[in-house]
């Protein structure tokens, strides 16, 4: 960039030194820029942390002064635990369904040749592909049909058939990046190939299928649409939220949001610092 | 720049994502044989079941009709296409605007998304924890649950709230001007929903980037915008397709934001009408049919990208 510019000499002599300054001004301006695309990311979860603190009884929507009453009795209001505790069991019990059936079939997709490959392809990336509403609509059209009860179990199923796709994309990666021949070494050292699997490929696998199932609980968890058409009346965390909008939502809503979001963050924020302390301690090591 | 490139390229380039993951591909064989139809046979089974045959009968129920004298709500099979001319006709408002808001929503998770995947992607190389201390925020509103976001921005965007009355105070906005119950209270809130989505893989792409390439730019005296026009951005457009599908055909469908925050007139989407009426007049027959419209739009429209933008491979 410093060597002398041997351009036509219809340009400025002076090219360089504003290409420079241009320069540094796109430096600075793109951290600029990004710095208020994060406020605006982060400015509704800051409001919904800061409304657990409102004052605002039933209907919090406007800011009524600061209070620790919500915090102090999360389940104040009507229906919130319970639907709470609703949407825990059913991440929890669709997470762990979507994400045995989607890490077997990310296993089978990698690694085993078989006639239908690409049709599975299509079949997992389809639902993925596919907006909410249609997939809640088409399964509300089967349930009506055959005139099953809708509530805690058609909403299960519903949610590992929509995880099943992530899990499967989330797994797959990690088992492309994974030698095959571990495996095979096992093989010669005559490990059998259910052996092979526990021993050898699952714990590699770990990694991946723990984000899948995170992946899997926080879709499970956070889903409104294809619940809202599946569950009847039957009420989770956030079909409780939307449906008490029109009302107000009560401010223990808020505290509950804002405790998964601070867990979540946690969790996060620390899986970061230990890797980074990871690469300190591996890049102490080598140097 | 052009000092610190070589060093941290090639560390990059070589342990990472290159050579063991496609040469194991290629090279270990695939095994042939009954146990991958075997591992594949439960999850796939579970998709006919609760996806593909679902579809079919949302199929069979768009072309339903009232059974003659029975009450409300209650169809019979029979192959009654005019359903589909019927729902056109009575909201194809309500569907080209839900492709139009899902447009707007894409720009501007675009225009939210790429500079974030660039800043952390190209300007934070080889420093992992910034790196990934920025991701963490890019990700964290998707851990403040969907519909308290949502509602967030009601509290945001309401007439005596920050925003408005700065709007007002610059005269951006007409003295009795309000953002609540307006579509660019649902563009907003549609748009926040998924710059994560398209934030996540044109940074994936951005990071694959050899850093050597955009140096070579500069060394052919291309300016940084050039050499962003002719090397980086063709080179992220992957990214940016899996970022446009992953917000255009959930936003096409959304309609929690547009309830949430729109108004009764000109903001309804088609996912608030699907709503409505299986579940307030169970008209089931018209909500099917408005469902399968949009998966086919939806299928063509996303057909014609993929085919346009050359990227196939991609699914």
């Amino acid at each position: 960039m410093t060597r002398p510019v041997t351009r036509p000499v219809t340009r400025p002599a002076t090219r360089p030194a504003t290409g420079r300054l241009n320069r540094r001004l796109a430096g600075a301006l793109i951290p600029a820029y990004c710095a208020l695309a994060f406020v605006f990311l982060l400015a509704p979860s800051v409001y919904t942390v800061l409304y657990s603190f409102n004052d605002g009884g039933r209907r919090n929507l406007v800011w009524q002064g600061f209070t620790l009453d919500n915090w102090r009795n999360p389940c104040g209001a009507p229906q919130v635990c319970e639907a709470f505790a609703n949407s825990l069991q059913v991440g929890l019990l669709s997470t762990l369904f979507a994400t045995t059936l989607g890490t077997l079939v990310a296993i089978a997709l990698v690694r085993y040749r078989f006639r239908g490959r690409a049709l599975a392809n299509l079949l997992i990336f389809l639902p993925m592909s596919t907006p909410e509403v249609v997939l809640g609509a088409a399964l509300l059209s089967q349930f009506l049909t055959l005139q099953l009860q809708l509530g805690f179990w058609t909403v299960v199923l519903a949610h590992v058939m929509f995880n099943i796709s992530f899990v499967v994309v989330a797994v797959k990666a990690r088992v492309q990046s994974m030698d095959p021949r571990l495996e095979e070494a096992a093989a010669d050292l005559y490990a059998s190939p259910w052996q092979a699997f526990w021993k050898v490929t699952f714990p590699l696998l770990v990694p991946g299928i723990a984000a899948a199932a995170a992946l899997a609980f926080s879709l499970s968890f956070d889903d409104f649409i294809i619940t809202n058409f599946n569950s009847g009346s039957f009420t989770t965390f956030p079909k409780f939220v939307y449906v008490s909008a029109a009302r107000g939502i009560p401010a223990q809503a808020n505290v509950i949001g804002t405790a998964m979001f601070v867990a979540a963050l946690a969790v996060v924020i620390g899986a970061q610092v230990v890797a980074a302390l990871r690469r300190r301690v591996s890049g102490a090591g080598s140097s | 720049m052009t000092t610190v490139a070589p060093g941290p390229a090639i560390g990059v380039a070589a342990p990472g994502t290159g050579a063991p993951g496609t040469g194991a591909e290629d090279v270990a064989a695939r095994r042939a044989g009954a146990a991958g139809v075997g591992l594949m046979l439960p999850g796939t089974l579970y998709l006919v079941a609760f996806f593909v045959i679902p579809v079919f009968a949302l199929l069979a129920t768009s072309l339903y009709v009232p059974v003659p004298g029975g009450d409300v709500g209650q169809f019979m099979p029979a192959f009654h296409w005019q359903n589909y001319v019927t729902a056109l006709a009575d909201f194809w408002q309500p569907l080209a605007r839900s492709f139009w808001f899902a447009l707007l929503a894409t720009a501007g998770a675009l225009a939210v998304g790429y500079p974030i995947a660039y800043l952390i992607a190209v300007r934070g190389r080889g420093r992992p924890l910034l790196q990934g201390m920025l991701l963490v925020l890019v990700v964290a509103p998707f851990f403040t649950s969907f519909v308290l976001r949502t509602i967030a921005w009601k509290q945001i965007l309401a007439d005596d709230g920050y925003v408005v009355q700065a709007l007002h105070w610059l005269h951006v906005l007409p003295p009795d001007g309000r953002l609540t119950a307006t579509s660019f209270a649902v563009v907003v809130s549609l748009t926040h929903n998924f710059v994560p989505f398209m934030a996540l893989p044109i940074y994936a792409s951005l990071e694959r980037l050899d850093p050597r390439l955009v140096e070579a730019g500069g060394d052919l005296y291309a300016g940084p915008w050039t050499t962003f026009r002719t090397v980086t951005l063709p080179l992220s457009m992957p990214g940016v397709v899996s970022g446009t599908l992953l917000t255009f055909i959930p936003a096409a469908g959304d309609y929690v934001s547009a309830s949430l925050l729109g108004n009764s007139t000109n903001t309804a989407m088609i996912g608030q009408v699907i709503d409505t009426r299986f579940f307030r007049l169970l008209d089931y027959p018209t909500a099917a049919s408005l469902s399968v419209v949009l998966m086919a739009a939806i299928a063509v429209l996303v057909g014609l990208y993929v085919r346009r933008t050359g990227t196939e491979d991609l699914l």
